[in-house]
């Protein structure tokens, strides 16, 4: 290879990530001069057949966006009909869909963690060659996602597109004794918890830094789940001051653009690049971690979240998401101790005309949903912005650092074979969820 | 066929995954089976599965969108909605030797054949500012419209039993036990009490292909059809008794044009509809429930 020519990587396809994305790479000498993610994900047009549908619809249907995490799409599709009509949800109700959700954060985030990320550190290919060497680690894994899937299949009838959410509640709400045996299998959760959180702490991570605008939303008093405002940490070398927006507001500050290269809409925060997911949560809620995530992020080398502690390296994110599943068991057993059955399984929720908006952190990220309806509740318009447009800039601009810094050390011949793996780690980073944003990678780098 | 599987070296057959457009979910119900997937991984060797494995073959090169192969099974999610896909599955069919389609979209279309109904190029200037960047067709057709299939699994998403029946049968050379009758018969080995009955909740079930077990009538639901046609629908009862059960017209045809839009067997709906609407009301229809 000529490294005074143009030289291109290609990746074919990304794999252990959800979807079908490829990466261009375009390398001047020493210098990369241009990354781009381009998701070949075929567009599914949900925005556009929404139109027409009920307003009682849009869970059932927008959860069909995403396999993996399906409570996401429900929960905020249900805020942002019940925000039209007038109605907000709370007490025993709102805990059974925090409940819901929780489940989802535990499985999704633990299939992340151990069938996805972790074998990029521990130098796999996949689960299957991780669980050679480290068995029990991978059994844990699998009995601490099934543990997610329980909450899920409990209250929702199933772990994937679960049934029983409707706007408004619930179908069904359980009695408190059904939710025993989960609580029960919770606690052996939260020791595999508590040991993936150690077990990650100790991989080896490359140095890098994001110097990303941080997204999420914040509720006062709860590490931010399923409600909450959107809130602002600008990047590094800015003023670190908080700011909040309302969420009526959340299209004038992100605006989704989009790009020749891709079936997915980029966005911008403000004209600026930002983050949503983990790092950001971690950032703009930390101090409202359980006492046992709390003291699990300091010993892990998370800083202290309760004096503000932030993490800013990308590689670190998976220390971050085992912190969230440690979090997300104690609120599902928090939840569970304190749950009295409603007197009805769901409020009353009269469509009238108005738009209404709804936003939920997803395991990804922010995951915005408004509707438009009209008097007897039928859609006609729907915008959805999910996490992964939200952060594909800065997936780019830390593929961009990641390759940057081996070219810096290892000069401009570096070896494509470990640009390509250095470059899925990088994106796979972010646990995009490509299905989402239109979901695989293909790296082309062109050199010059 | 299994004379014919794995290889010299390995005994084990080769099992491939792959996408096309869909939500990923059923690929996930793989990997949501976490008592079995470590044993089933000493059964079978999983030589392509993109969302799980950055390795190919036993020579572990790096995954490629079409793969290498040839597979002994593979399992196919998601339906024909690009040219360049409508090309990629005649090349996985010509890789794999049995050919499973997994859930609604690559066995009737999916959600998104809602398209079929509607004007595409208005669907691509609702949802992108610069239609002119996307490419894509008109329909969304299930896998079996351009190549063919040896089983179709059923549902949105398919069922993990089901799943798991079908490739432990595949090991062992026999054929998969999936009955093609209807979710009111696991409403009755699940001891649900009809939701239609007891309470007059309208409930797509007796037209429903079974698979699920029945879970959205055991939460007080009406079931919603995400397995698609039982075999020999009888949609004229269902239409009566749903509209007996207070569903408007509209309703029915929203119900019916969901995750299995595009199912021949559930296409007559809107027909049988206006027909219907044109003769008076029948109230002597017999309960649709009732197993034959
Ligand atoms: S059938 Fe349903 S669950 Fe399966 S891939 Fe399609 S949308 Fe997802
Ligand atoms: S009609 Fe009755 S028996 Fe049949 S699926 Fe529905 S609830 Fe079950």
């Amino acid at each position: 290879m000529n490294h005074r020519g143009t030289r291109v990587l290609r990746l074919d396809a990304l794999a252990r990530v959800e979807g079908e994305a490829a990466l261009h790479l375009r390398v001047d000498g020493g210098t990369v001069a241009e990354t781009r993610l381009r998701i070949y994900e075929p567009p599914r047009f949900f925005e556009a057949l929404l139109r027409g549908r009920s307003h009682t619809e849009p869970p059932d249907i927008t959860s069909r966006i995403c396999g993996i995490c399906p409570v996401a799409y429900q929960m905020s599709a249900c805020q942002a009909i019940e925000n039209a009509c007038g109605v907000t949800v709370d007490g025993p109700l709102a805990d059974l869909r925090r409940l819901l959700y929780c489940g989802e954060w535990i499985e999704s985030h633990t299939l992340h963690i151990y069938l996805l990320h972790a074998p990029d550190f521990l130098g796999h290919a996949d689960v299957v060659g991780l669980a050679r060497d480290q068995r029990a680690a991978v059994e844990r894994g699998l009995r601490l996602k099934q543990s997610g899937n329980a909450i899920l299949e409990q209250l929702g009838g199933r772990p994937i597109h679960p049934v029983n959410v409707r706007i408004g509640g619930f179908y069904r709400t359980p009695a408190p004794q059904e939710l025993r045996p989960l609580a029960q299998r919770l606690r052996q959760a939260r020791e595999d918890a508590l040991e993936t959180v150690r077990w990650v702490a100790a991989f080896d991570f490359p140095d890098a830094v994001c110097d990303h605008d941080l997204l999420a939303l914040r509720d006062p008093g709860h590490y931010a789940i399923d409600s909450g405002t959107p809130a602002v940490i600008a990047a590094q070398g800015g003023p670190r001051a908080l700011r909040e927006f309302a969420l009526s507001d959340f299209e004038q500050h992100v605006r989704e653009l989009q790009v020749a290269h891709s079936t997915a809409l980029t966005a911008t925060l403000d004209d600026r690049r930002f983050l949503t997911g983990p790092l950001a949560r971690y950032a703009i809620n930390g101090q409202w971690l359980h006492p046992v995530a709390a003291e699990a992020a300091r010993d892990a080398g998370l800083g202290d979240p309760a004096l503000g502690g932030m993490c800013d390296n990308p590689f670190r994110s998976i220390v971050v998401r085992a912190v969230e599943v440690l979090h997300a068991v104690e609120e599902a057993l928090r939840i569970i101790d304190g749950y009295e059955q409603p007197p009805r399984p769901a409020a009353e929720v009269p469509p009238r005309r108005a738009v209404g908006a709804g936003a939920t952190e997803a395991p990804r990220g922010l995951l915005y949903h408004r509707y438009a309806l009209t008097e007897d509740g039928t859609l006609t318009g729907a915008r959805i912005i999910p996490p992964t447009a939200q952060n594909q800039t800065a997936i780019e601009e830390d593929v961009r650092r990641a390759v940057q810094a081996r070219l810096d050390r290892d000069g401009p011949d570096a070896d494509d074979e470990e640009l390509t793996l250095l470059c899925e780690r990088a994106i796979r980073n972010h646990d995009p969820c490509i299905s989402c944003s239109a979901h695989f990678l293909d790296l082309t780098v062109e050199r010059a | 066929m299994t004379t014919e599987l794995g290889s010299a070296t390995d005994p084990r057959p080769t099992l491939a995954v792959w996408k096309f457009a869909s939500c990923d979910g059923c690929q996930l119900t793989l990997l949501d089976c976490e008592d079995e997937l470590l044993g089933l991984t000493d059964r079978v060797r999983i030589e392509h599965f993109l969302e799980m494995t950055s390795a190919e073959g036993a020579g572990g090169e790096r995954a490629r969108l079409d793969g290498r192969g040839p597979y002994d099974l593979s399992l196919v999610e998601g339906s024909i909605t690009t040219a360049e896909d409508a090309e990629r599955i005649q090349h996985v069919r010509r890789i794999s030797r049995y050919l499973v389609t997994i859930g609604a979209c690559a066995t009737a279309g999916g959600i998104q054949a809602l398209r079929n109904f509607a004007d595409v190029d208005e669907f691509i200037a609702a949802v992108y500012a610069r239609p002119e960047y996307i490419s894509t067709l008109e329909t969304s057709t299930a896998i079996s419209a351009h190549v063919p299939v040896d089983l179709e699994l059923r549902g949105c998403p398919i069922d993990r039993r089901q799943l798991l029946e079908v490739i432990t049968a595949y090991l062992t050379g026999r054929k998969p036990r999936i009955p093609g009758h209807s979710v009111c018969f696991e409403c009755k080995r699940r001891g649900t009490t009809c939701i239609t009955v007891a309470h007059g909740i309208p409930c797509l079930g007796p037209v429903t292909h079974a698979g699920c077990g029945a879970i959205c009538p055991a939460y007080g639901r009406g079931c919603y059809g995400c397995f698609g046609p039982s075999s020999q629908p009888n949609l004229r009862s269902m239409l009566a008794q749903l509209r007996h059960d207070g569903m408007s017209e509209q309703d029915i045809q929203r119900v019916f044009r969901t995750f299995n839009a595009a199912s021949p067997e559930h296409a007559p709906v809107p027909d049988l509809a206006a027909e219907e609407q044109e003769r008076p009301p029948n109230t002597t229809e017999t309960h649709p429930e009732r197993p034959a």
